[in-house]
């Protein structure tokens, strides 16, 4: 897979949430783009990766 | 009354290139946020002419706000959707403007934003921006302009814009405030704040925008 232009390992089941999770983002303040189609928030538990996929992740910090 | 208005505008305008005013006054722009990003983004681009502006904060005005934020002590305690309102009216007079002084959330933002194409984030939770940015990028057409990271006193070159999605861009520097004991300062912010309300300015002009 690759995420934000790097290329990732990743086990053949998992989904978003779990992959977030375990890089250690915040899933509350992140966006995700998934082979150029933005997933909504209530997908990411459902939302299964492959290896193929190519993922962006925009995490936010605060301030505004 | 009507032609001495007419002719102010002209005026108020003699600054700018043949062409570009049409553009600008046919703009319309929301704002997500009227803190020290959106109060900002929202007087520059009433400054230049872009049409009509939608304001959303929920929030007043309170004395911890004036080190950064475009109000001033007359306004404390007022909605900042009407203290921004007020003052834009007297900046520039032709501008027309919308409020919406509810709290942004999943449920509500679509129909908040339904008639604007542009959207600038500006807000100060790191979760709301997170769902503005979900909610609105599932509807069709719609840019976000949205801000990551101003804090402190840092240097000012690190702030950028980047597309990150196809239609999402991000302006700031991506670092998260406990890293600089300055806490929010006006010129960082402000700067964070040009550079959003200078890509409004580039999508209203149709200018080449991919490489950012």
């Amino acid at each position: 897979m690759v995420v934000n232009g790097k290329e990732k390992k990743i086990p053949s089941e998992i989904s978003l949430n779990e992959f977030l999770s375990q890089e250690g983002y915040d899933t509350q303040k992140v966006a995700v783009e998934k082979n150029g189609c933005i997933v909504p928030k209530k997908s990411f538990a459902t939302e299964m990766l492959s290896s193929s996929d190519k993922l962006e992740i925009v995490c936010f910090v605060g301030g505004g | 009354m009507e032609s001495v208005s007419a002719e102010l505008e002209i005026a108020m305008t003699a600054r700018n290139m043949p062409g570009i005013q049409e553009k600008l006054k046919s703009g319309k722009v929301a704002i997500a946020g009227l803190g020290g990003l959106g109060s900002n983004i929202a007087v520059m681009l009433a400054r230049i002419g872009v049409g009509k502006l939608l304001l959303v904060d929920y929030d007043s005005v309170e004395p911890s706000n004036l080190n950064r934020q475009h109000y001033n002590i007359s306004h404390l305690g007022m909605l900042k959707t009407e203290a921004l309102k007020s003052q834009i009216s007297k900046i520039n007079p032709f501008i027309e403007m919308e409020t919406c002084a509810n709290k942004v959330t999943e449920e509500n933002a679509r129909d908040i934003f339904k008639e604007y194409l542009i959207v600038c984030e500006a807000f100060d939770d790191p979760a709301n921006k997170a769902v503005l940015v979900n909610t609105l990028l599932q509807e069709r057409g719609k840019k976000i302009i949205a801000a990551s990271g101003m804090a402190g006193v840092g240097s000012a070159n690190k702030i950028q814009t980047k597309q990150m999605f196809a239609n999402l861009y991000v302006c700031g520097d991506s670092e998260p405030s406990l890293h600089d004991r300055a806490g929010f300062m006006a010129p960082r912010v402000m700067i964070c704040a040009g550079h959003q309300a200078n890509l409004v300015v580039r999508f209203l002009l149709d200018l080449d925008i991919d490489k950012e």
